[in-house]
């Protein structure tokens, strides 16, 4: 319980930390103009509006659509190439530990309420957040254009949670012609920012389960990110403790490189064995013999052991 | 030692992109958009 406790509150001041990090322009809560300076160009790993006030660098997602909507490129290298970086080092770890919308969602679900542990059509609606990103991040940015060839951040405008939680609701308590400026589309972004955060209280991370096109890249990077986790069969005793912890809804006794897997570590803290670690190591294919702690037992990343299927 | 060959792959990718749009001037772009607020973002339009 107290290695729970210690693992649960690493994560949490590190997600705090990197949220006020990320969002730490404080002159930018006071003064209606966003940081305009260097460091904007940079893009954050995880899902951080930058119409936020406080926000020193660029949410990944805002800054792909911006680049493909631009008459003049129509493809980002810069940002595609920002995210394999982070995806190749930590996978959906981004999503566990670096997220501030997923932080918001993570305290919500500390509300004491029911727990819906499996949604209504969970398996299917998995696949939903791939299917935002090909169509509002990729597809119209780039082909549903203006007269002068210029795309729209659809994901921004339609569906993104984060940019009215962090961006919306700040920019209009501080700007009078902004809330008059408001409309139908601030009243949709609102009902879908209620209702996602009305449902993190009871499923854990909705958004980032099913519409998070962030996380759906960082998904198909998590198979073979160098952040990994690793189980030792040998003292595996598949009791499912592993299984019933994740609030992910991934076994690791039969996968621990899951695309569900955001890396929480709840897992690990759940094995009364101790058969679960992480950290940046090797395990593809691993003979045994690499080093005496190494127990050589994780299973090949195509191997008929590995399950990619939400459990 | 077997090293992740998958994830060294992906890393050198993500490198030479990341120089590519450099050189292409993307930084400037991303700059452009979120130096100013953006109105689809918070709602507007």
């Amino acid at each position: 319980m107290r290695m729970k406790r210690g693992i649960y509150r690493f994560r949490l001041w590190i997600q705090i930390a990197f949220a006020a990090l990320s969002n730490g322009y404080v002159a930018g809560f006071f003064k209606t103009r966003l940081y305009s300076g260097a460091l904007k160009q940079v893009c954050l790993p995880g899902l951080n509006c930058y119409a936020c006030p406080g926000a020193l660098g660029s949410c990944p997602i805002g800054a792909l659509q911006s680049v493909l909507g631009d008459r003049n490129f129509k493809m980002s290298f810069y940002v595609l190439g920002t995210l394999m970086i982070f995806g190749a080092l930590l996978g959906r770890l981004v999503c566990g530990f670096l997220c501030p919308f997923g932080l918001v969602q993570d305290l919500l679900h500390k509300i004491p309420s029911k727990k819906i542990q499996r949604m209504p059509l969970d398996r299917w609606l998995r696949w939903l957040k791939y299917v935002v990103l090909a169509v509002f991040v990729l597809w119209l940015p780039l082909f549903a254009v203006n007269i002068v060839g210029q795309g729209s951040p659809w994901f921004c405008k339609w569906i993104c949670p984060s940019g009215t939680l962090m961006g919306g609701i700040p920019q209009m308590l501080m700007s009078e012609s902004l809330r008059e400026s408001a409309g139908f589309l601030f009243s949709w972004k609102m009902f879908i920012l209620l209702a996602l955060l009305t449902l993190s209280v009871f499923s854990y991370r909705p958004f980032c389960k099913y519409l998070c096109p962030l996380g759906a890249i960082y998904a198909v990077t998590n198979r073979f990110s160098l952040f990994r986790f690793q189980l030792d069969e040998r003292k595996c005793t598949h009791c499912g403790a592993c299984a019933r912890s994740c609030k992910m809804g991934v076994n690791m006794s039969k996968t621990q490189n899951h695309p569900e897997c955001i890396r929480c570590g709840d897992c690990q803290s759940a094995c009364p064995e101790g058969a679960i670690s992480s950290g940046f190591t090797h395990t593809t294919r691993c003979s045994g013999q690499c080093s005496p702690q190494c127990s050589g037992a994780s299973p090949a990343p195509d191997s008929p052991a590995r399950d990619h299927s939400p459990d | 030692m077997k090293r992740n060959v998958g994830a060294f792959i992906l890393l050198a990718l993500g490198v030479t992109f990341v120089v590519i749009g450099c050189l292409r001037g993307e930084p400037m772009t991303v700059l452009r958009k979120a130096a100013t607020l953006c109105l689809e973002c918070i709602g507007i339009g």
